[in-house]
C-alpha cells in the first residue's frame, strides 16, 4: 500500500501542531523535519524534498498562518494543497486519435511491468471506450516476452500482433499498423522491450518506432517501488521521446511510492494509470489529488465507492451507503458488506481506502481467512439477532450459543460486536464530517485495537 | 615490461580475485582515491560537507536511518580524533563504511556447496527484479566452473515465465524441470529435487514467481516451497537468494525483513547495477537485518553477473559523483 507510512508519520507531526493556538518558527522546524524524513524515506527524490520543505516552511512562517484561528489545520491545509499541486491537479485521460487506430507505445526499464501493463490497458480502453485493440509484441530481446504477451491476449481475448524475435522491431510495428488498419482495429498498444535508459543503441529504436506509428501516447512504465533514481530515468526517457504519461505500476505492495511525486514534479509529465495487483483487471487511472489526500491520511472514499460500484450492483451498493452513513448497520448488511469486500479482492487493498485505515492495513498483516470465520459466526445467529444487534448485547447465553454455533470463541464473537458498533459510530461521523471531526476519527482509528481481527 | 614481470601481475590479480571470493577483507585504496577527489573541492569540514555526504548516500538510496547513523557516527569521530583535513575525513569515511558493511564479520560470498549431493538455491523477490535472467547467469558460471547445473520452473504463475527459463536452460545446456502453467510450486520443486538427486546434479537453481511481500497468500505459498525443500534435503543447508532490482528505494528493506521472516535468505542479488541506480538500500538491509550481498548484476550478457565486492561498490557510490 503506497504511502502508509507517510501517511502516518504526517498524522504524527500534525498531531503534535493541532490543539496549540499559535505556531513558532521551532513548531515549523520541528514538522519540516518530520515532512523531510518521511517524504525521503517514501523515496521522494532529494532535491524535490528540499524544494517542496523551503516551499512549506515559506508559507507557513507567512503571517497567513500565523493570523489563523487553527494555526494546526492551515498547516495541513498547506501541505495538502502544495502535495497536490505537485501532483497535478486533475486526472489526465488518455488521448484517443481523431480518425484511424489510437497507437500507445509503452517503455520503460526492465522488470517495471511492461507487458503486464499492456494487457491490462488494452483491455481497461476495450471496457470503458468500447475500443477493438490490438496488442504488438516488440520486444524480441527478453526471452519469451512474446510468448507472454500471447498468453495473457489470450486470457483477455485480445489479438496479439506478433512476428517473432527474427525480426526487427521496426519492421513488427509497421507491419502491425497495417494489420490494425485492415482489421479495423482502432486501438494498438506497443510492447517494447525493457531497457536502460543510458543504454544509447536500444534508445535509438524506440525513436525510430516512435517516428514509424506517430503515437498519439507514449506512457512510461515506472515501478512504483523506485527510488531516488526514478527521477534520471524519467528525465533520460522524456528527452528522448517525449513521453506523454506515465504508469505506476505495482502500487498494491506496501511501498510509499515517493517515485511518483518526484517524476511529476521533475518532467511534468502526468501519471495517467496505476497497476493495483496481479489480475489482469487490477489498472485504474491515477487520480493525482486522492493520492495527496492519501498522503495525508484522509484517505480515499471515493475510489472505495467508484471500485464498488464497478463490481458491485450499484442500486446495492446506494443502499448500503445510505444504510452506513444512517447508522442502522446491522449483521445483515455486515454480511453483505463482507461479500463484496471479498468480490472486489483482498481485505487488505480495501483497507488503504478508509480514511485512517492505511496505518492499519500496514502495521497488521489481515488475514482474509477472518472474513470466514466471521461469516461463520453472523451465520450462527437467529435472524433476529441479525436484524437487532442490540439482542446479542443483553444476553450472554445468546453470545454463547453463536460462539458454540460458529466454532469460534467468544472473544471473537464480542469483538465483531464491537467492531459492528464501531462501524456504526464511525459511519455516523462520515455523514456529519467536518475537517475536524474528520481529524479526531483519523486519531480514533489509528487504535487498532479489536476493531479489525488480526493475525499475529 | 617483462614477461615474468607481466605473469607474475596477473598471478597477484588473481590471487586477490580469490580472496574476495573467500572472504573480504579490509581494503581501503581504490575507494579512498575517488572520495579524496569529492572531499578535495571542499576545504574544510563544516555542516555544508556533511549535507553534502548526506546527499550522497541518500540519493544511492542508502536508507534513511542508516544514513542519519553513518553521518552521526563520522561526526562524533571527527570530534573525537580532531579530524581536520579531508584526506583524513576521507579515510574515517572509508572506515566507518566499511565498518558499517563488514560488521566485524568475514563475508564469504561463495556458495556454501554440498559435499555429499545436490546443492540447491532458491530465488526469492518481487515482480520483475531479474530472477529469472540471474538463475540463467548462474547456472553458466556454474558450468564454465565444471558443475552439472539444472533448473526448476517453479514460477508456474506469470505468463511466459517457464518458456523464459527453457530458453535459458538451452542457451546454458541444462535440463529444465517443469510442469504446467499454474501448476503447484511446491509440487514443481519436489519433482526437481528427487530428480537432481536421481542424476547426482550438482546444482539445482530453483525459480520462483515474483511476488509483493504484503500478499499475505503468496507468501504462504512461499512458505510452503521452503518447507518442501527442508522436507527433501533434511538438515542439509541450501542457498536462498533475495534478488533485489538496484532501483529499488527505501522498499528494499520491507522486502528484506518480510522475505526474512518466510524463508531464510543467506543472500541478495543485487541486479540492474549497469544503470545508473546505485542499490544503497542493500547497506541499509545489510546494517539492519545482516544479510550480505552474495552476487550483483552488472549487464545484459550471461556473463554479467559477479560476486560481490565491498570495495568496487564503495567506489562506485562516488565514482560518479564529481564528473
Amino acid at each position: 500500500m503506497a504511502f502508509e507510512n507517510l501517511t502516518s508519520r504526517f498524522q504524527m507531526a500534525f498531531r503534535r501542531l493541532t490543539g496549540k493556538a499559535r505556531l513558532n518558527e521551532t513548531d515549523i522546524e520541528e514538522m519540516l523535519r518530520e515532512v523531510r524524513l518521511s517524504l525521503l524515506e517514501a523515496d521522494v527524490n532529494y532535491k524535490v524534498v528540499k524544494e517542496f520543505t523551503d516551499e512549506i516552511r515559506e508559507l507557513a512562517l507567512g503571517e497567513k498562518i500565523l493570523k489563523g484561528l487553527n494555526p494546526g489545520q492551515q498547516v495541513v491545509k498547506v501541505v495538502n494543497d502544495e502535495l497536490k499541486r505537485l501532483m497535478g491537479s486533475e486526472a489526465e485521460p488518455l488521448k484517443f486519435a481523431d480518425k484511424g487506430p489510437t497507437v500507445v507505445m509503452l517503455v520503460g526499464l526492465q522488470g517495471t511491468g511492461k507487458t503486464t501493463t499492456a494487457a491490462k490497458l488494452a483491455s481497461l480502453i476495450r471496457k470503458n471506450h468500447d475500443r477493438k485493440p490490438l496488442l504488438v509484441a516488440a520486444d524480441i530481446y527478453r526471452p519469451a516476452a512474446i510468448e507472454q504477451l500471447k498468453t495473457v491476449g489470450a486470457q483477455l481475448g485480445i489479438e496479439v500482433f506478433e512476428r517473432g524475435d527474427r525480426q526487427k522491431p521496426e519492421a513488427i510495428v509497421t507491419e502491425a499498423l497495417a494489420h490494425a488498419k485492415s482489421g479495423g482495429f482502432d486501438f494498438v498498444v506497443i510492447d517494447t522491450a525493457g531497457r536502460l535508459h543510458i543504454n544509447e543503441t536500444l534508445m535509438d529504436e524506440l525513436v525510430v518506432i516512435k517516428r514509424i506509428v506517430k503515437p498519439e501516447e507514449i506512457l512510461l512504465t515506472i515501478d512504483a517501488m523506485t527510488g531516488q533514481d526514478a527521477v534520471t530515468v524519467a528525465k533520460a526517457f522524456n528527452e528522448a521521446l517525449q513521453v506523454t504519461g506515465c504508469i505506476l505500476t505495482k502500487l498494491d505492495g506496501d511501498t510509499r511510492g515517493g517515485a511518483a511525486l518526484s517524476v511529476r514534479k521533475v518532467t511534468g509529465v502526468p501519471i495517467k494509470f496505476a497497476g493495483t495487483g496481479e489480475k489482469l483487471t487490477d489498472i485504474e487511472i491515477f487520480h493525482p489529488e486522492r493520492m495527496a489526500s492519501r498522503i495525508l491520511g484522509m484517505g480515499d472514499v471515493v475510489t472505495l465507492i467508484e471500485k464498488a460500484t464497478e463490481e458491485i450492483d450499484e442500486a446495492e451498493a446506494m443502499s448500503m451507503m445510505e444504510k452506513m452513513l444512517a447508522g442502522q448497520f446491522n449483521y445483515n448488511d455486515l454480511l453483505k458488506q463482507l461479500k463484496m469486500i471479498k468480490r472486489m479482492g483482498a481485505l487488505s487493498g480495501i483497507l488503504k481506502f478508509l480514511p485512517g485505515m492505511s496505518a492499519l492495513a500496514n502495521s497488521e498483516k489481515i488475514d482474509d481467512k477472518q472474513l470466514v470465520y466471521i461469516e461463520a459466526i453472523i451465520r450462527s445467529m437467529t435472524p433476529a439477532e441479525r436484524k437487532q444487534p442490540e439482542l446479542l448485547e443483553r444476553s450472554s447465553s445468546r453470545r454463547r450459543r453463536i460462539a458454540e454455533g460458529s466454532g469460534r470463541s467468544s472473544t471473537e464473537v464480542n469483538r465483531l460486536m464491537a467492531m459492528l458498533e464501531k462501524q456504526q459510530k464511525m459511519m455516523k461521523q462520515f455523514a456529519s464530517m467536518s475537517p475536524q471531526s474528520m481529524e479526531k476519527l483519523t486519531d480514533r482509528m489509528q487504535d487498532p485495537q479489536g476493531f479489525i481481527p488480526k493475525k499475529k | 615490461m617483462g614477461l615474468f614481470q607481466k605473469l607474475f601481475q596477473s598471478r597477484e590479480k588473481r590471487i586477490e580475485r580469490e580472496k574476495y571470493k573467500i572472504g573480504m577483507k579490509k581494503t581501503r585504496t581504490g575507494s579512498l582515491s575517488s572520495l579524496k577527489e569529492v572531499l578535495l573541492t571542499s576545504r574544510k569540514i563544516d555542516d555544508a560537507l556533511f549535507e553534502k555526504l548526506e546527499e550522497i548516500f541518500i540519493m544511492a538510496d542508502v536508507g534513511v536511518g542508516t544514513v542519519a547513523k553513518f553521518i552521526d557516527s563520522l561526526k562524533t569521530e571527527v570530534k573525537k580524533q580532531r579530524c581536520e583535513t579531508t584526506e583524513a575525513l576521507a579515510m574515517l569515511i572509508v572506515d566507518t563504511l566499511f565498518d558499517l558493511y563488514l560488521k566485524g564479520e568475514i563475508i564469504d560470498t561463495n556458495i556454501r556447496f554440498n559435499p555429499n549431493g545436490v546443492t540447491v538455491i532458491l530465488f526469492i523477490g518481487v515482480n520483475g527484479t531479474g530472477k529469472t535472467t540471474s538463475i540463467g547467469k548462474l547456472a553458466h558460471k556454474l558450468k564454465a566452473e565444471g558443475k552439472s547445473v539444472m533448473m526448476a520452473a517453479a514460477d508456474t504463475f506469470r505468463a511466459g515465465a517457464i518458456d523464459q527459463l527453457k530458453v535459458w536452460g538451452e542457451r546454458v545446456g541444462c535440463p529444465v524441470i517443469a510442469k504446467s502453467a499454474g501448476a503447484d510450486p511446491s509440487s514443481v520443486i519436489f519433482d526437481a529435487i528427487r530428480e537432481a538427486k536421481r542424476n547426482a546434479t550438482d546444482v539445482l537453481l530453483i525459480d520462483t514467481a515474483g511476488r509483493l511481500q504484503n500478499k499475505v497468500n503468496l507468501m504462504k505459498e512461499l512458505d510452503k516451497m521452503t518447507r518442501t525443500i527442508q522436507r527433501e534435503l533434511g538438515a542439509t543447508p541450501y542457498e536462498t537468494y533475495l534478488v533485489i532490482d538496484a532501483t529499488t528505494g527505501q522498499n528494499g528493506l520491507s522486502q528484506a525483513r518480510i522475505f526474512g521472516e518466510v524463508a531464510q535468505v543467506s543472500g541478495i542479488v543485487l541486479t540492474k547495477l549497469d544503470g545508473t541506480a546505485k542499490g544503497g538500500i542493500v547497506l541499509a538491509i545489510r546494517e539492519e537485518l545482516g544479510i550480505p550481498i552474495s552476487f550483483v548484476g552488472l549487464g545484459e550478457k550471461i556473463t554479467d553477473l559477479d560476486h560481490f565486492d565491498i570495495e568496487n561498490y564503495i567506489y562506485g557510490l562516488f565514482a560518479d559523483f564529481f564528473k
